[in-house]
């Protein structure tokens, strides 16, 4: 059997000795989307060093910078929670009159994307910055410990959104900004899993290439968040795409009517049972008990692969 | 009413879980919030209380958001709440200036951590004092309570919704990621026990036609409901009694904000609360708030052992300022000290109400530790060689 294998640069943008946990989700991605960002630059520009990094507050930006060290080998420059897209903003706009070659990859979690940082973000795309929006998206608030955010997953235990006898846990649909980001009729916007590396750092070496800004979303399971096994995120992560919890897609343009899928089934059915990737984590195992609301997640997938012009069974 | 957590009886428990027990006992039915360091636990716990006690607690999209809600449910007739720390603080300072300007009774809660910015998410301090008090643009006044204790937080969050309800203003829960972390031995009261104030509802439709007039004569309109068929207009414009915007008629302006500023100055007796501990003879004054007066109060102590005539004032509440109370002191003592965890700034109210009788010196600490009575005793002792 051939093995796949992009040419992945050996230059690391992200060092060893950050704090992270084991088996943590969003340290991969970071890993992963610096080296294709610099990919792309050397492409681009003839230089792998030609971007800087607009980080939000959230876990990578605490594990990453525990003084008196730093894991990154990029200008970094961390700012308060809602600002990263508005500051890579300021970055771009100045290089640009400076006449500096190069792109700002901007970082933030589900909660400073979603929540807080969502009007930077759209500020962000709507004036044509040329950025990347890189969200890592481990659905909470991980670095307060986690509470829920509008990236949450339905049914999810978090601590702001408990189960019990009055409470499902979150009980509201996740927020795809992907689909908000695109509506921005942005150059590129996809969504990615760790559970496919290959397919992460393509996109991600796409959104760096192409001229103004582009948004990626990244699933990146935390390991005490989800109260999974250390060793199992990227297993969970594959399962989400195969069990067809998490659409993998790409909108160039806004273009609705023209989304290119990646690993969806040709016939629609996706092979693995949603359980399967529920059973693994704690944060979902009171849903077991309550065989109507797995139903109400499946139906909630259903109508998310719908508005993306998919019907699709699930197990 | 069964409540959710044990009343009547002690309990062991952190500051932020006390400071929502509290609230709830208070009748707080609406919690407002947004995660942060090290105000979150506030907001855990009001997740799981508030269902169980036929309440809301609804997670907003940002602090901005968050004390909106707050204003939001506090018209719909809820006594509401929201908590956070400096950088949320610093964006609910536009709304809380309109809460000001509305009279929106509602406590707000700092659990202080050291700033500026992001700055030491985990660690005290006492920073936001001014910002706390001044910190939202133009004049106005408003409350500020701070507390040193876990019991403290418990007891504070029930008068902060207490002055609250009776003044129609903000009020604001200054204290520390140390009280509101640390564990303590707590006695929750029994409802029976409390004295809960509610806000003054207008008694007919000709009253309700006057939310923001002082037509009972003491300063404080009565507020009617959204949903109760009032007409009722809001704006953190210039308004009139009747809450139309008068922008340009200075007289309106100036009758309207000297009354939100009066209402809190006039009741300064009422509000204002303070602890003293050998102000009798103290040559030596200590003046500080929250929880670096635990290690002051221990200074004294140790002082007075070794024969200096050493005092503290703790102040409870830092808003209204009791300057009349520092110039007694002042009057008395030979000389004030101020500890307080930052680089000073209690330490220029304390010099404004000493009014140069007596020098003022500063003890401050930065960078997330609570002075050692050792450092205080020290300073102090160094001055007196």
């Amino acid at each position: 059997m051939a093995i796949r294998k992009p040419p992945i640069t050996t230059r690391e943008y992200w060092a060893p000795g950050h704090a992270a946990c084991a088996g943590c989700g969003p340290a991969i991605v970071m890993k992963l989307a610096t080296k294709a960002f610099s990919e792309a630059m050397e492409e681009k520009y003839g230089d792998p060093n030609a971007f800087a990094i607009a980080h939000a507050t959230g876990c990578m930006e605490v594990v990453s910078a525990v003084f008196p060290y730093t894991a990154w080998k990029a200008p970094w420059i961390h700012v308060a929670f809602e600002n990263a897209a508005a500051a890579a903003s300021g970055v771009e706009a100045a290089w640009k009159k400076l006449g500096r070659k190069g792109k700002i990859l901007a970082i933030g979690g589900d909660g400073g994307t979603a929540d807080i940082g969502l009007q930077a973000l759209s500020g962000m795309l709507e004036r044509r910055h040329n950025v990347v929006y890189l969200m890592y998206d481990n659905e909470a608030y991980m670095n307060t410990g986690i509470q829920r955010s509008s990236s949450t997953p339905y049914g999810a235990w978090t601590t702001t959104s408990p189960p019990g006898k009055y409470s499902i846990g979150e009980d509201k649909p996740k927020k795809w900004v992907a689909l908000i980001a695109a509506a921005h009729q942005a150059p590129y916007v996809a969504t990615a899993s760790i559970g496919d590396p290959y397919d992460f750092y393509r996109k991600m070496k796409k959104a760096a290439s192409v001229d103004g800004p582009a948004f990626v979303q990244v699933l990146a399971p935390c390991v005490p968040g989800w109260r999974i096994p250390s060793e199992k995120t990227v297993e969970i992560a594959r399962l989400a795409i195969e069990s067809g919890l998490w659409p993998l897609f790409e909108i160039e343009n806004g273009d609705f009517y023209n989304i290119k899928f990646q690993r969806f089934p040709k016939d629609g059915k996706f092979k693995k049972p949603i359980e399967d990737y529920l059973k693994i984590q704690g944060r979902f195992k009171h849903l077991f008990k309550r065989p109507e609301a797995i139903q109400e997640l499946k139906n909630q997938i259903k109508e998310v692969w719908r508005i993306l012009g998919k019907e699709v069974e699930l197990l | 009413m069964r409540y959710p957590f044990p009343v009547g009886t002690v309990d062991f428990i952190q500051g932020d879980e006390a400071i929502a027990r509290a609230a709830i006992l208070a009748g707080c039915r609406f919690y407002a919030g947004y995660p942060i360091t090290p105000a979150s636990e506030i907001f855990e716990a009001m997740s799981i209380y508030m269902p169980l006690v036929d309440g809301v607690s609804i997670q907003m999209e940002d602090e901005i958001g968050s004390i909106a809600a707050v204003v939001g449910a506090s018209w719909a007739g809820a006594k509401s709440m929201t908590a956070t720390s400096g950088p949320g603080f610093s964006l609910m300072m536009e709304n809380l200036g309109y809460a000001i300007m509305t009279e929106t009774p509602l406590v707000l809660v700092n659990v202080q951590r050291s700033g500026p910015s992001t700055g030491q998410p985990t660690l005290a301090a006492q920073g936001d004092l001014m910002q706390a008090i001044w910190g939202t643009h133009g004049d106005h006044s408003l409350i500020v309570l701070a507390p040193a204790t876990v019991q403290e937080a418990f007891d504070m969050t029930i008068k902060a919704f207490n002055l609250a309800e009776k003044y129609r203003t903000p009020v604001i829960l200054l204290t520390d990621a140390e009280v509101g972390h640390m564990r303590e031995r707590v006695y929750a009261p029994h409802p029976d026990e409390l004295e809960l104030i509610y806000r003054k509802l207008p008694a007919n439709e000709e009253e309700a036609k006057y939310p923001f007039g002082d037509i009972h004569g003491d300063l404080v309109p009565p507020m009617p409901v959204f949903g109760k068929g009032h007409h009722t207009y809001v704006t953190g414009l210039t308004h009139d009694e009747k809450g139309r915007p008068k922008t340009v008629e200075s007289e309106i302006h100036e009758k309207l904000l000297k009354r939100i500023v009066e209402k809190i100055e006039k009741n300064k007796k009422d509000i204002v609360d303070y602890e003293g501990y050998g102000l009798e003879d103290a040559e030596i004054v200590i003046i500080g708030f929250g929880i670096v007066t635990r290690s002051a109060m221990r200074a004294v102590k140790e002082l007075r052992k070794k024969g200096i005539k050493a005092g503290l004032l703790k102040l409870n509440v830092l808003w209204p300022f009791d300057f009349e109370l520092i110039e007694r002191i002042a009057e008395k003592a030979g000389k004030i000290y101020v500890v307080e965890m930052n680089l000073g700034q209690l330490y220029h109210m304390v010099k404004e109400g000493a009014n140069g009788k007596v020098p003022v010196e500063l003890i401050p600490k930065i960078g997330g530790e609570i002075h050692t009575p050792k450092e205080i005793i020290e300073r102090i002792k160094d001055n007196l060689r």
